[in-house]
């Protein structure tokens, strides 16, 4: 498995082998089941659809209309003779549409929030309902981890591009500012891609060759060097480093 | 499960350090021996940095340190340990003083004589 998906925890300090205190993220990978397995036969191309954070049930037995709509609908699929679903659907149809819920349950896997594909490593064979644990990266140096980072909102350059901004001496008017944004007739125009203020943050970045310091099963967590995009909490994609 | 994660990776820090030595016992003001091991190439040695304790940070945590002071050859050298370092092998209390602050940063602008702390 390529990778897996999972979700920062925070940061913290631990010392190495040789005493060096290094800096961590503490990263929740996982356990992500394989909710579907794309063939070449029906999609195309080999990949694994892994899950990760399950929705949770919705406790529906005091709403008699809702029971009721439940117990309708499993006797009629006992009339047509369909196997008994793996999990009442029914806790999840608030939440989610019932093809949305039953794209979980053939996998005999409970809906999850967050749904990627992986590719998958040669000659791996995986089938749907498995589950995809931190392990993988148990021989894996790297990691790539990517995920949306803090939204700032409506920056200026300073902090948006890192200019230096005006002089503070001298008599400055314009310490905070973008300055000029260019020259008069030539060319006439504003360059393109010239960098000004706007929105910033909140978009998909990737923190690229983080080093695994400790793969801990039992936690299913994984602890890299460094630091990761996003907020504490947020959803991150672990994957093995493509350029290691 | 956030929180506790984080929590527990720093008690475990903490247990794997305090059980080879416990935590070195000092306090803010006092005059510190501190026994730093120092690698060079293949080889290991002790070296002490003597001087004031002016402030401690993170409490007790994984992540706190401690703060030194000295004047060396005329100039003052400040020098940050975290508590639970490897490389600490000991701290040796000299000399405590009474202090009425957490954090002693007014030394810094202090000299000679100024920069005496009553004993206690």
């Amino acid at each position: 498995m390529e990778g897996l998906i999972g979700r920062k925890i925070g940061m913290t300090q631990i010392y190495d082998d040789q005493g060096r205190r290094i800096s961590v993220t503490v990263l929740e990978a996982g356990p992500c089941p394989v909710v579907q397995v794309k063939t070449p036969d029906t999609d195309g191309y080999v990949a694994a659809q892994l899950g990760f954070d399950e929705y949770k049930a919705a406790e529906y037995t005091k709403n008699e209309k809702a029971c009721a709509q439940a117990q309708a609908e499993r006797e009629k699929a006992e009339k047509k003779g369909k196997p008994a679903r793996s999990y009442d659907i029914a806790a999840y149809t608030k939440r989610l549409s019932k093809a949305q819920v039953l794209h979980f349950e053939k996998a005999g896997v409970k809906p999850c929030k967050v749904t990627r594909e992986f590719a998958l490593d040669a000659d791996e064979a995986v089938k749907a309902g498995d589950t995809v644990t931190v392990d993988i990266f148990k021989d894996v140096k790297f990691v790539d981890v990517s995920g949306i980072t803090k939204g700032r909102g409506f920056a200026g350059v300073i902090r948006r591009y890192r200019i230096g901004g005006g002089a503070h001496t001298h008599g400055g008017h314009s310490k905070h500012r973008i300055g000029s944004i260019g020259a008069r007739d030539l060319p006439g125009w504003v360059e393109k891609g010239k960098r000004m203020p706007g929105h910033m943050g909140a978009v998909n970045r990737k923190a690229r060759n983080l080093a695994v310091v400790q793969v801990r099963n039992e936690d299913n967590l994984l602890l890299v060097r460094g630091s990761v995009p996003g907020p504490k909490g947020g959803v991150v994609i672990i994957r093995k480093a493509l350029k290691k | 499960m956030i929180a506790k994660a984080i929590d527990m990776i720093n008690a475990e820090q903490i247990k794997k350090v305090t059980e080879v030595k416990a935590a070195p016992e000092f306090q803010v003001g006092d005059s510190v021996k501190v026994f730093v091991r120092i690698k060079e190439g293949d080889k290991e040695r002790v070296q002490a940095f003597v001087g004031t304790v002016i402030a401690r940070d993170g409490g007790l945590g994984n992540n706190a340190t401690f703060t030194v002071r000295r004047i060396a050859f005329g100039v003052g050298v400040e020098k940050v340990f975290p508590l639970y370092s490897p490389y600490i092998d000991k701290v040796e209390v000299e000399r405590s003083a009474k202090v009425r602050r957490a954090k002693l940063y007014y030394l810094r602008n202090l000299t000679g004589k100024k920069a005496r702390l009553r004993e206690g």
